[in-house]
């Protein structure tokens, strides 16, 4: 007899469905399940064995063959367990075939029958809404991060029994409890900063113009400090970047309690390989671009990194995504993210602190040289972290992160009045056309730039970073036209194109 | 015509120099006497097992594939026998034979007859020498002294992009070559200098560089300047080959001083100590070269009046306030501190270092 049971598979972060078949002829006892599926697929015969028997029904002693439609693609993982023991169940007639026509199944089994924790059920169900399913099976801690899709039933089950008993129509139990209520932001504060006031003043406009940052200042100033609060100001996630940000993290097997409400943080150690920072892999995993996706990717010791590291990210930085061909497939990963480097001033990392540096030029050389490329032209801001004074350090907190959010809020709906119906949702993502359209500004102002520019303190790039960075800064204003300050504080906020040129002579 | 400036038989000097380059490698501390002797001569003192070979090559010398080497590189040859020739080099026990020169041979034996300036110090200089060097650079370039130095890296890179930045005329006496820039991560300025000044070499275009051609180099720079300032130089620093030489050909000596607990600084201090003359800023060396007061450095840089919270905040920069966070210390609000310090780089009183420390520029 023959049974059919709907499935799905995480390919890249996105949902595919597969069929799982089951056969069940006269013959030989014997259990094949064909259909391009990897180790973990063919030892889950012996788990599916144990499971049907521990769960208290009969492992049918014939001839049973498997397969795992469409037999081109790839299946991996465990997560085909529960609906190839559903379908043995069906098609030996101990659950009633018919009631599985409107169900899709997810999960991996245990031995003992159990129902484990399986990642990336956020994607399945979103999957199986779009396929038409009505009901969704999940492993009960799953339940409630899978219930984010709405039009489709969830039902946790605990068990391949509790998984039969609901295709026979018992409602199923209710999903744990949320532990807490994850409505209050729990990220690191601003005030916990002393001192620091111009970082405080550049992360201010880092959020509000979604414009990258680099932070540079000697080691234990302060400057993973600062870039881990940058989450703390940026505008709540919405609803959908909240399950986008979900289903990624449930992909990826980040544990992750229902919605996720924070925005990412992810700090990845210099050793990372391009294919960890981007994605890659057989199967294609996403990297920390994507998990950093609407939240921030924080790079400490940025000349530490591989050049090919760093250049990897060009593509993800420019179009927000990232694109990844394997075999006839391209699958594709959302790299909306917010860069943030540190590194230091020099090889020593002492530049600036009275007389501890020992670098030459040559050395100052070398280390601008890692550190330049095509990174470096998407970075709006540098700024220059130095150590606090011990007054400063007693001193109370200077802001906090609800206010500075707020402030970053009012800036963001500035731009994106200004910027509807163009690519750009901020003016950290304006293009030199958006730039000449938007950034109007005062005679001054203008006078300013093209004092900077001929002076030869600006190139072309830096004069449209500098427009960029002073458009948001009147929008913190909630100001219309960029004024000569504006240009001031964008102006010292800028990358030395100028001390490098001079260096490079 | 190129190479109609320079005689046969100078031409073969700067080709037996080069042949010879391995050689004369081996004889440091007697390279001096070694450049005084006729070819022959030198060809049987250094040359060893090869003096026979190489003193008939020399009699085969081609003149013409020499000139036509110097076409193709663009480089123009002038030897000593042309009346033209530097004067001043002629005070050296060895003057160069033929001057290699690239960037134009006119506007370079104009700006040799002028008043050259030497600035020479040390490669791994500190970013408070290199500074001083850059404005006193720009300083005599702006008062129409011409820039005189060797293109190494630091002091003197930094002292010709002073000149340039002034849009002045500066001269560089490379080692090898003049043809091409060493060091090699120099082709920008070596292109920048061929367009404003000239670059020249004693050696045919394309010679390979060797260890002996720095001191043989430093002896034109210390020949052809009328003074040299030492910015930055360590006790055993080539510069102070260059201002050694220079000194003994009865030519200006100065040095700008420096920490006495800095290595960098131990040699313009000694060099003082001995009775350089002490040069602080361009204004110096226009005083010593032409009289106090005589030429004015000052009028030529102007630079726009400041208001006075900006100059409060130049003032504090100068007291040692000199990062954004030491600023906010002294009571700024962030934004305008920010604001102001823009302010003044824009208008050229204080540069941003590496570091984040705010320099007041000279």
């Amino acid at each position: 007899m023959l049974a059919r049971v709907a499935t799905f598979t995480i390919d890249g972060v996105d949902p595919r469905q597969v069929w799982v078949e089951v056969d069940i002829r006269p013959g030989l006892p014997a259990f094949t399940i064909v259909g391009l599926g990897d180790a973990a697929v063919r030892e889950s015969r012996e788990r599916i064995r144990s499971a049907v028997l521990n769960s208290g029904f009969e492992f049918p002693a014939r001839r049973i063959t498997a397969n795992l439609a469409p037999a081109f693609l790839r299946k991996v993982g465990p997560g085909f367990d529960a609906a190839l023991a559903l379908g043995v169940l069906a098609a030996s007639g101990q659950v009633a075939p018919e009631s599985l026509a409107t169900f899709a199944v997810f999960g991996e089994l245990s031995l003992g029958g159990e129902l484990r924790d399986s990642p990336g059920a956020l994607a399945v169900a979103e999957g199986a809404h779009r396929a038409g399913f009505a009901h969704l099976i999940v492993p009960r801690e799953r339940a409630r991060e899978a219930a984010l899709v709405e039009g489709i039933a969830i039902a946790g089950a605990s068990s391949l029994r509790d998984a039969a008993e609901v295709l026979a129509g018992r409602t199923p139990a209710a999903p744990p409890a949320e532990a807490r209520r994850a409505s209050a932001r729990q990220e690191p504060d601003l005030a916990d900063v002393r001192g620091h006031a111009a970082p405080l003043v550049a992360l201010q406009i880092a959020a509000a113009g979604g414009h990258n940052l680099l932070l540079e200042g000697a080691p234990g100033t302060g400057k993973t400090m600062l870039a881990r609060r940058l989450p703390s100001i940026l505008p709540a996630l919405t609803r959908a970047e909240a399950i986008e940000v979900t289903r990624i993290h449930s992909v990826a097997g980040i544990q992750s309690d229902g919605l996720v409400h924070a925005r990412p943080f992810r700090a990845p150690h210099h050793s990372i390989s391009p294919a960890g920072l981007v994605g890659g892999g057989a199967p294609p995993r996403p990297g920390e671009a994507t998990l950093a996706n609407h939240g921030v990717l924080f790079l400490d010791e940025l000349s530490e990194f591989q050049r090919s590291s760093l250049d990897a990210l060009r593509q993800p930085l420019e179009d927000g995504c990232v694109t990844i061909v394997r075999g006839q497939r391209a699958l594709v990963f959302p790299t909306r993210f917010m860069l943030v480097a540190a590194t230091n001033p020099c090889p020593c990392g002492y530049a600036g602190v009275g007389d501890r540096c020992g670098c030459g030029e040559a050395d100052l050389r070398r280390h601008r040289r890692r550190l330049s490329g095509p990174l470096l032209d998407r970075m709006d801001l540098l700024v220059d972290v130095a150590r606090p004074a011990g007054r400063e350090l007693r001193a109370g907190p200077a802001v906090d992160s609800a206010r500075v959010c707020a402030r970053v809020a009012v800036a963001r709906e500035r731009q994106q009045a200004r910027l509807a119906g163009t690519q750009a949702r901020c003016n950290g993502e304006m293009d030199g056309k958006l730039v000449s359209r938007h950034v109007r500004l005062e005679a001054a102002a203008e006078a300013a730039v093209a004092r900077a520019y001929d002076a030869g303190a600006l190139s072309a790039r830096g004069r449209h970073r500098v427009l960029r960075v002073a458009r948001t800064i009147a929008d913190l204003e909630q100001s219309d036209r960029v004024s000569v300050d504006h240009i001031l504080t964008a102006l010292s906020l800028r990358q030395r194109d100028q001390a490098s040129a001079a260096l490079a002579a | 015509m190129i190479g109609d400036r320079a005689c046969e038989r100078c031409l073969a000097r700067p080709w037996l120099l080069e042949r010879l380059r391995g050689h004369l490698d081996l004889e440091r501390g007697r390279l001096g006497a070694a450049l005084e002797l006729p070819d022959r001569e030198l060809i049987a003192a250094v040359a060893g097992a090869e003096r026979g070979s190489v003193s008939r090559e020399l009699d085969r010398f081609d003149a013409a594939g020499a000139r036509e080497r110097c076409e193709r590189a663009k480089v123009e040859p002038v030897c000593r026998c042309d009346p033209g020739y530097p004067v001043r080099l002629a005070d050296l026990a060895a003057p160069p034979a033929v001057i290699h020169v690239a960037g134009g041979l006119d506007r370079f034996l104009d700006l040799a007859a002028g008043d050259p300036v030497a600035i020479v110090g040390a490669r791994r200089a500190s970013s408070y020498g290199l500074e001083v060097a850059r404005s006193l650079g720009r300083g005599l370039g702006a008062a129409g002294a011409v820039v005189l130095s060797g293109m190494a890296l630091g002091i003197d890179s930094a002292a010709h992009a002073g000149a340039l930045a002034a849009q002045a005329p500066t001269l560089a006496v490379l080692p090898a070559g003049a043809d091409h820039a060493y060091p090699a991560s120099r082709r920008a300025l070596h292109g920048r200098i061929q367009a404003a000044g000239a670059a020249i070499s004693e050696l045919p275009p394309g010679a390979e560089v060797r260890r002996w051609m720095f001191p043989a180099r430093n002896r034109v720079i210390a020949a052809l300047a009328l003074m040299t300032v030492v910015v930055e130089a360590s006790e055993r620093s080539g510069a102070l080959i260059t201002a050694g030489l220079a000194q003994g050909l009865g030519r200006g000596l100065g040095a700008v001083p420096g920490r006495v607990t800095s290595p960098l600084a131990a040699g313009p201090n000694s060099l003082l100590a001995a009775g350089a003359a002490l040069v602080r800023g361009a204004q110096d060396v226009l005083d010593r070269l032409y009289g106090v007061g005589v030429r004015d450095g000052s009028a030529a840089e102007h630079r726009a009046e400041l208001s006075p919270d900006l100059r409060r905040v130049l003032d504090q920069i100068a007291g040692g306030r000199d990062t954004a966070a030491a600023l906010e210390r002294a009571g700024h609000r962030p934004e305008e501190m920010l604001a102001a310090v823009a302010s003044l780089e824009l208008h050229g009183y204080i540069r941003r270092e590496i570091g984040g420390r705010f320099v007041p520029l000279p």
